[in-house]
Parts: C-alpha cells; structure tokens; sequence
C-alpha cells in the first residue's frame, strides 16, 4: 500500500531553521556556504588562469575584465570566506577527533551540553581570530 | 472567578488528515490557561473544547515513553514536558516534528528512524549466547566503567534530535543523532563486543562522519543525552581503530560468585523466575 503520509523534510531550508538556533548551527550553515563558495572561485580561477595558455592577448583581456573594484572586492570575500573555512575547519577537525567535547556525564538538570563549555572558548579564539585576519585583509585587497 | 477573568491562550496546531488534504495547514483554537497547564494539557483541552479529531501521540505524560515530540513554537521538544508558562507567550504553535513524513495532524511517522536504529545492533553483542538466553550471573561492570555510557543510555527515543539536524534535513541517507548515539552507548559498554560489527555500517556514508557538529540535537535533547558528544566519540574511536591504536577489550565476563565462606547475616537470593532452576 502507498504510503498517504505527507513528507515533512526540511530540506536547505533546516539549515537555518528547525531547532534551538544555536550558534554552533550558522557556523555549520556558513562553514558549507563558503566551502561551495570556495570551490565556485577555485573553477573560475582555474578558467581565468587557463586564457594564458590560448595566447598573451586573452591573458592580457582576461586580467582587464578580473582587475575592477567589484572583483577586488570578490577576491576580497573569497579571501574571507577562506579564512573562516580555515579556522572553522580547523576547529571542528579537532573536535570530530573527539577533543574538547568533554566525557560523558550524568545528564543533571538544567543540562549541560558539549556544545557550551570548552566550545565557547573555541568559537571565541576563532572568531577573533577571523576578525583579526579579515580586518589585515582588507589592507592588502581593498586599500592596497 | 468570573469567565472574563479566566486566561486565554491562542494553540495555533497544524493539521494534515491523509487522503483529504493535500497539504498540512494551520487551524487556530483558543482555550483557557489554567495553572500548570503543559501544551500536551492544552491538546487535551483543545480536542475536548473544539477539535474532536486532532491527532497526535502521547503516553507517559512524564517525559518517559518518547511519544509526545513535536515543534512547539519552533523548536522540537516533548510536550508533556513543557510547561505553557515556560513559553513566555500565549500563542503556542504546534506542528509535528519535521524530517519525518506526517501521518496525521501531530503524528510523524518515525519508522525510518527505527529502522536505522535496528541496523546499528542497539543490543549487546557477544559470543556467550547461552549465558545471554539463560542467564546465570550477572556481567561484570564498575561504577566507572558505567559512566562511559550512562548519558547516552537516557535516551528515550523522542526523535527531537532528528527534528532539529541540518544534515537530516538534506540528506535521507544519514543515520541521524538518535541511532548513531544509540550505537556509541553501545559500543562503549564494557559488557559488549559488537565494535567490529557495528563499524562495518558505521564507516559507511550514513555513519557519524555526515555530522559536522552542528550541535542542535544536543541542544533540543529533553533529557541531556547529548548525541553530539557521542557521535564526535564515536568518531575518535573509529579514527584510532584505524590507526590501530584502539584499545582492545574483551566483552566482560561473568561475575564468578564469591569465594570462601558465606556471611551469616545475608539473606539467601529469592528463587529464580526464568529460565530452567
Ligand atoms: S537523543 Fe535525546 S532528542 Fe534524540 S531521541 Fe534520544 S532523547 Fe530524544
Ligand atoms: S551535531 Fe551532528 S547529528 Fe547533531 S545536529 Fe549537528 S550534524 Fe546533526
Ligand atoms: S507523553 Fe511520554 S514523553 Fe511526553
């Protein structure tokens, strides 16, 4: 028999919605945005790179349409956008070796989750770590 | 107390009733707060005042029997266990729990959840099978050894977790918080032996590595099981058994009675009710 029942996944859309929206849950949501991000600049730059091999002239026409403020700007946030991944990735390469979520406990109430604890420490050291390192991009990409 | 003195709140539920509707929408009921009152009262309430046919499940009414999870006011939680008060509003919006498909009104059909639970061997795996049918004396156990998975073994099979991950939400494949911290309870029990079995589904594309600690399944968790931290456990113990630096262990063994001669005081155990005397 088929089933009447009516699906109920949320889809792209339960990557922001559907639970406590903690902070841990827009570090996930980001940390996939930018690596989609990443790997969008990564087919560009290998496409942009590539007009060399046609000749000097589709080099030289490539480098003019990629020098304006607006992809100064790109390279900018692809610039970000790194950063994060980085340091997020770093962080959660840590902890899904099973660092810094602590041992199991008896769960007394109100309850205490590996979430909290150690993790804010870590999600306060990377964001500002990525403040500082957005913040001295912005010299060398923007106001260079 | 007079009518008008009596408070009101607002259940905004969301109803699906299969074979007539074709999509779920939201009806929009008021009933009288009284003092205590969870939303799985005001369900009561409400289908007793003006929606006779509302569905949704529930046993225990004491955050037990798992049946009551549902999206109250955005956020998965059971309903016996929330108080209306606790909302801090008198609107309260129930839907059933998302990433399960909707049976009827409040009811998610949670069988693919069960289902994966069954496929990762949530039982005590060891070659003794004679001992386990028919027991004789008790497997060996510290306090300690205990606590490796006490926090897991409060699960109480809600679905919350489910409800609440992004990675459940776009991607059926994944076995989800609820079994895959099932497992590692499991796993980590001293009196099992089943890590080498559990681990030829667990390395698969389902397993614990499509969870990138996003951490909402501990945070809605009603009763502190933090599935996040067994998953992330989990996944330490899969690395270092790769790198061939788990540690081995034997499931333990049976506690041999106690040598030498009885204490006088003790009362004799009461006779046994199962298997053969
Ligand atoms: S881990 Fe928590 S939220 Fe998930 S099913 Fe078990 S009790 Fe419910
Ligand atoms: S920690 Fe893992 S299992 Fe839990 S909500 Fe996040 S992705 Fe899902
Ligand atoms: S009715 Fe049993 S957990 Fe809510």
């Amino acid at each position: 028999m088929a089933s009447r029942a009516h699906p109920n996944r949320l889809g792209i859309k339960g990557w922001v919605a559907g639970g406590r929206w903690g902070f841990a849950r827009y570090m996930y949501t980001l940390h996939r945005l930018t690596g989609l991000g990443l790997l969008a600049y990564f087919v560009m730059h290998i496409f942009v790179t590539s007009t060399r091999a046609i000749g000097p002239e589709s080099w030289e026409q490539a480098m003019e349409i990629v020098s304006g403020p607006l992809f100064a700007f790109g390279e900018y946030l692809v610039f970000a956008a790194f950063v994060f991944h980085a340091l997020n990735g770093i962080r959660l390469g840590a902890i899904e070796l099973g660092f810094a979520v602590g041992v199991p406990i008896e769960p007394v109430y109100p309850y205490e989750t590996s979430v909290g604890r150690t993790q804010r420490l870590a999600k306060a050291v990377l964001m500002i770590a990525f403040v500082v390192a957005v913040w001295g991009g912005l010299d060398f990409f923007i106001w260079k | 107390m007079t009518d008008a003195a009596v408070k009101q709140v607002t259940f905004h539920v969301r109803r699906f009733e299969p074979g007539v509707d074709r999509a779920p929408h939201w009806e929009s009921h008021a009933i009288p707060l009284t003092p205590g009152m969870t939303v799985l009262d005001g369900l009561w309430k409400l289908k007793e005042l003006s929606a006779p046919s509302l569905a949704w499940r529930s046993s225990c009414r004491m955050g037990i029997c798992g049946s009551c999870g549902m999206l109250i006011n955005g956020r998965p939680r059971l309903a016996c266990n929330t108080q209306i008060s606790e909302l801090g509003t008198d609107v309260v919006a129930v839907a059933p729990l998302p990433n399960f498909a909707i049976i009827k009104d409040l009811v998610p059909d949670l069988r693919p959840m069960f289902e994966t639970h069954r496929e990762l061997m949530p039982y005590l795996i060891r070659d003794d099978v004679a001992e386990q049918d028919d027991p004789t004396l008790e497997y060996w156990q510290s306090p300690h050894e205990l606590e490796h998975y006490l926090q897991f073994s409060y699960c109480i099979k809600c679905g919350c977790c489910m409800a609440a991950c992004p990675t459940v939400a776009t991607d059926p494949q994944y076995a989800g918080p609820m079994p895959l911290g099932q497992a590692q309870r499991y796993n980590t029990d001293s009196r099992d032996g089943g890590f080498a079995e559990r681990k030829e589904v667990l390395s698969g594309g389902s397993g614990p590595w499509r969870c990138h600690f996003a951490g909402e399944c501990s945070q809605v968790c009603p009763k502190g099981v933090d599935p996040a931290k067994a998953i992330q456990l989990m996944k330490r113990e899969l690395v270092s058994d790769l790198l061939r630096m788990r540690k081995r262990r034997d499931p333990a063994p049976v506690v041999q009675p106690p040598k030498g001669p009885r204490r006088e005081e003790i009362p004799a155990a009461p006779p046994r009710t199962a298997g053969e005397a």
